[in-house]
């Protein structure tokens, strides 16, 4: 992709990774891009670099605009190897720049890298002038790394929001007006639950002191930039943070000879029948980024596994492990499988539901071998009571 | 005198050590901690903290 001008002398220069499809372990079915972006007026200031390996694109596209020896700063907004990792390949060709960052996004920058930058550290209401462009910036630790930085442009009304807002969505258009919004809110949710979600309450207080903010364009790290929309994904994260749920109940399990299986589905056609929105996902063909993507807006998730050498299957404990950290807020869970003789999977389900968060609901169901009438009675019983509860929640 | 973690990132304030960087001397309490006092790692509030 070539560079291109996004308002007068502000222009991206970043990368587009239409192959990516595994980053840092969460599944980017449509690839991403890392944004930087280029602002030439009197002084030069680069925002973010690129993923390492991807420079030379970057000077290539800058060098389109600028001779990239004239960058005078590098404004590193987060200090995550995605947007840091060719800071010096740039700081090669430009050896005077000064690099930008937060207090702790130097410190991560001089562990991450070995160069001698040269740094100057703003807080919170501390400002750069380039000329015509005036940079203010904002702290916003732990959205979603504790250097996390906004810079914004008061006369442009123009925010650079780093991972806040991004999408992992590689396309040929810079904006969204030029995607189709329903894959972009599609895929600026995955971002927001797999990346962001466990820091709800961080955004909600980040959204109330941006509402002083005049913004009418933002430009995020990864993804398109928002501007005809931009009220549409900052209602979206005001919702995401505060865990509103739909009446959504998602059955998760995995199974060895089609006992726990048996009573997932009989779970969920309950469920069904009672009203609710029901998800049946099983975990040897669903990945934890669709997984953690669901959690976002369910009411209740309930989650079955055989027990497997006195355990819960790998599987089935890997998504327990994701999920205590997505500290989602608000949901319901509960507990059910099948075992052979000693059992044991169930209640350490239910107890990582519950250390991940989840107020149990209904008693755990087991049982040996196959499910008898009495075991799929109860578990008809869970379906139906929890589509209920959900049900009465959501209202 | 009870440690704290933050919900956010993870660190333990351990009364015994305070946090000497910020101007906590060490025997102060988490309740006794100034109102914006902010975590040293990353930044939170203390209504981010629970005891543990």
């Amino acid at each position: 992709m070539n560079h291109i001008e996004i308002a007068p002398n502000i222009y991206w220069v970043g990368y587009v990774d239409w192959d990516v499809r595994n980053f840092h372990g969460y599944r980017t079915q449509r690839g991403t891009s890392y944004n930087a972006y280029l602002i030439v007026d009197e002084k030069v200031a680069l925002i973010d670099a690129v993923k390492l390996g991807k420079g030379r694109c970057l000077l290539e596209h800058v060098a389109e605009v600028i001779d990239p020896k004239k960058i005078d700063y590098i404004i590193s907004n987060h200090t995550e190897p995605d947007h840091s990792g060719e800071i010096q390949k740039v700081l090669d060709q430009a050896p005077q720049a000064v690099v930008v960052a937060s207090e702790k996004g130097k410190i991560g920058l001089q562990k991450y890298y070995p160069g001698n930058w040269n740094f100057q550290v703003m807080k919170t209401g501390d400002s750069i002038n380039l000329g015509k462009h005036l940079l203010q910036f904002i702290n916003t630790p732990m959205l979603h790394w504790p250097d996390s930085m906004f810079t914004y442009l008061p006369a442009q009304k123009l925010l650079f929001s780093m991972d806040a807002f991004g999408q992992h969505y590689a396309t040929s258009g810079r904006f969204d007006t030029q995607v189709d919004m329903d894959v972009l809110m599609a895929e600026a949710k995955t971002y927001y639950a797999n990346i962001i979600m466990h820091l709800g309450s961080i955004v909600s207080k980040t959204l109330k002191q941006a509402q002083s903010l005049e913004i009418e364009t933002i430009c995020p790290s990864h993804g398109v930039i928002w501007t005809e929309h931009r009220s549409r994904i900052l209602s979206a994260y005001q919702g995401w943070a505060e865990f509103r749920a739909r009446p959504k109940i998602l059955v998760i399990y995995d199974s060895m000879w089609h006992s726990t299986e048996q009573m997932a589905d009989v779970i969920a056609d309950a469920a069904c029948v009672a009203g609710a929105e029901v998800k049946v996902l099983k975990l040897d063909v669903n990945d934890l980024t669709t997984l953690a993507t669901e959690v976002l807006d369910a009411a209740a998730v309930a989650v079955g596994s055989p027990t497997l050498n006195s355990n819960m299957m790998p599987t089935v404990a890997a998504f327990l492990t994701y999920l205590k950290g997505l500290k989602s807020k608000g949901k319901l869970g509960a507990a059910f499988g099948s075992y052979g003789w000693s059992g044991g999977a169930v209640e350490q389900a239910a107890e990582c539901l519950q250390q991940a968060g989840l107020e149990m609901f209904g008693e755990n169901i087991s049982c040996q071998y196959r499910p008898d009438e009495e075991t799929l009675r109860k578990c008809r019983l869970l379906g139906t009571q929890l589509a209920e509860q959900v049900i009465k929640k959501t209202k | 005198m009870g440690k704290y973690r933050c919900l956010l990132c993870g660190y333990i304030y351990n009364p015994k050590a305070g946090d000497p960087d910020n101007g906590v001397e060490p025997g102060t309490p988490f309740s006794e901690l100034p109102e914006d006092w902010t975590c040293p790692e990353c930044g939170a509030g203390k209504d981010e903290f629970e005891a543990v």
